[in-house]
């Protein structure tokens, strides 16, 4: 109780800085020489230099040929291909197989750690969470070994349980938060109205863990679609991800300009789905807001 | 369904998710403590490959880039974020917007395009792929993670801090570093141990602006994906996992025994 009140006193005493800078405090800070604002600038400067800029040489090279001629040729190239296509599709199979099996396997989880029984033990959490912080080609690696002492050897099953085991991680870690910060009288209210405790995972915390699944979902599979390097260490060529085609493009200089424009295919597509996943947890706090 | 068959379910099931996390990296420290070549084969223990490890120059030289261009490039961006998160915090409207939406390029990009940018812009610079790219890029894609963990901190302090530092005659410049700047330290730091972990685990981004340079992460890629599974990388990953597991859980307990306390304090 005490502890709402500060935080209550906090978002309020936050909230002044806006209310408080009316005109007179204004020029005063001006007067006084430079505004605070001012401080973002050495690393915005740097942003537009470092990362904007390459992006736009990348748009360059993704719309010219090798003589540095305008060409749309490099996007050509992709859509006439029906190989380069098909390894397209198949790293998006891979990639929503690996998003579906994490999503499966991390909602029963994040279920259990979140209820009463254990109480969100932190301990417990932070033991399915730490594996993030370890790199992933470690993680690989040792999957990799278990693989083969397994004497599994097909590289689609090989790649898509290296990928979930790396992965899964970060599906549970949003699926956890949704649901542990679930207020408990909502669950406590559909058992009183007599919904069985399945009926109420179906229908009160999986939609109200919409936000955190869109963030989960997101977490997983664009990194999937991405990597190469799991692929590169469990698979072979027939798991070759979106992420093998563009380092592969860019391994030899020739390739820069066709690589630059699957990169930016890449962007276009890790945008797209940002926007979408934004618009649907912005319903979503909406309802909750409702609520 | 009675109550104790429930809470057992659970814990089978938890305690089933937790053995197959963690498997894997138990068999790859296992198996360190053996000499043989193959995957998965044991030929009797022994230290042999501790032994090659800590006398395989390449791997000490790449733990020495790793730590060098970890702490460096963690120590820019400590610097950078921190700035621009007191900058940011403190712009209205589209400006706050724009800047934000700046600071979330590289976070929701995909790091190989993030890295294959880089190379392609150091090329255009004419600048030679080695410790000045390794340490620009890993500056750049670790900021805005320092920007996270400041951010909370500066809507934790009370707006008037500065003002009054004002009022007793210090200077702008003075006021943030003076007043503000030593009540953000725990997000700074916090800020810190993140960028540092993710330059020391990065490959992706290293991987093509590295030039000659060889990280860890980079030396285990080229040996995994290109070299064939040498046996001594079972010992160098055996103690990469229980270190970066140590720190870890040691960061974790103390800030949640801190937590606590304050908890009890304020209570």
């Amino acid at each position: 109780m005490e502890s709402n009140v500060e935080n209550l006193i906090n978002a309020t005493t936050g909230e002044q800085p806006g209310a408080e800078e009316k005109a007179p405090r204004k020029t005063k800070l001006k007067i006084r020489g430079m505004k605070r604002s001012a401080f973002a600038m050495p690393y915005l400067a740097l942003s537009i230099v470092f990362v904007i800029v390459p992006l736009f040489i990348m748009l360059y090279y993704a719309f010219t040929d090798g003589d540095g001629n305008a060409s749309v040729a490099n996007f050509v190239h992709f859509f006439v291909r029906p190989n380069i296509m098909a390894v397209m599709g198949k790293s998006f199979l891979i990639a929503l197989l690996t998003t579906a099996v994490c999503l499966v396997l991390a909602f029963p989880l994040a279920l259990a750690l979140s209820s009463t029984t254990l109480n969100k033990k932190f301990i417990l959490v932070m033991l399915f969470v730490l594996p993030m912080w370890i790199n992933s080609l470690l993680r690989t690696y040792a999957v990799k070994i278990v693989l083969y002492m397994l004497e599994i050897s097909n590289a689609w099953v090989a790649v898509t349980i290296g990928m979930v085991y790396d992965f899964f991680p970060f599906m549970l870690l949003p699926l956890y938060s949704v649901l542990s910060g679930m207020d408990r009288s909502l669950i406590e209210a559909s058992q009183d109205l007599g919904a069985s405790p399945l009926k109420t995972v179906f229908k009160v915390q999986l939609p109200l863990s919409l936000p955190g699944i869109v963030s989960g979902v997101l977490m997983v599979f664009m990194p999937t679609v991405s990597t190469f390097a799991i692929s590169d260490v469990l698979g072979d060529t027939s798991t070759y991800m979106f992420g093998n085609i563009i380092n592969q493009w860019f391994a030899n200089s020739g390739g820069w300009n066709i690589g630059s424009a699957y990169s930016l295919l890449l962007l276009i597509l890790i945008a797209a789905t940002v926007i979408l996943a934004n618009k649907i947890t912005k319903g979503q706090a909406e309802v909750g807001g409702v609520l | 369904m009675s109550r104790n068959v429930k809470s057992c379910l659970i814990w089978a099931f938890v305690g089933l998710m937790l053995a197959v996390m963690y498997i894997p990296i138990l068999i790859l420290i296992i198996y360190s403590f053996t000499g043989a070549k193959a995957l998965g084969v044991w030929s009797g223990f022994s230290f042999e490959l501790y032994a090659d490890l800590f006398t395989n120059e390449s791997i000490l030289g790449a733990f020495k880039n790793s730590f060098i261009l970890a702490f460096v490039s963690a120590a820019l961006a400590t610097i950078l974020g921190t700035t621009a998160a007191i900058g940011i915090f403190h712009m209205k409207k589209w400006r706050k917007s724009a800047s934000n939406f700046i600071a979330n390029i590289t976070m929701e990009n995909a790091e190989i395009v993030t890295g294959v940018t880089f190379m392609m812009f150091f090329l255009a610079l004419r600048l030679p792929y080695g410790w000045a790219t390794l340490i620009i890029a890993h500056t750049m894609i670790t900021t805005p993670y320092v920007i996270l963990s400041v951010t909370p901190k500066l809507s934790q302090l009370n707006p008037n801090l500065y003002e009054a530092g004002l009022d007793l005659g210090a200077s702008p410049m003075r006021s943030v570093f003076t007043v503000i700047v030593p009540q953000l330290i725990p997000g700074m730091l916090s800020g810190f141990v993140m960028a540092f972990t993710l330059s020391f685990d990065d490959f992706i981004v290293s991987k093509f602006v590295n030039g000659s340079v060889e990280t860890i992460p980079v030396y285990l890629y080229n040996a995994l994906a290109k070299r064939g599974a040498d046996p001594t990388l079972r010992a160098l990953s055996s103690v990469l996992f229980i270190a970066v597991l140590t720190v870890l859980i040691a960061l974790n307990v103390v800030s949640a025994k801190r937590k606590k306390k304050a908890q009890k304090a304020s209570a």
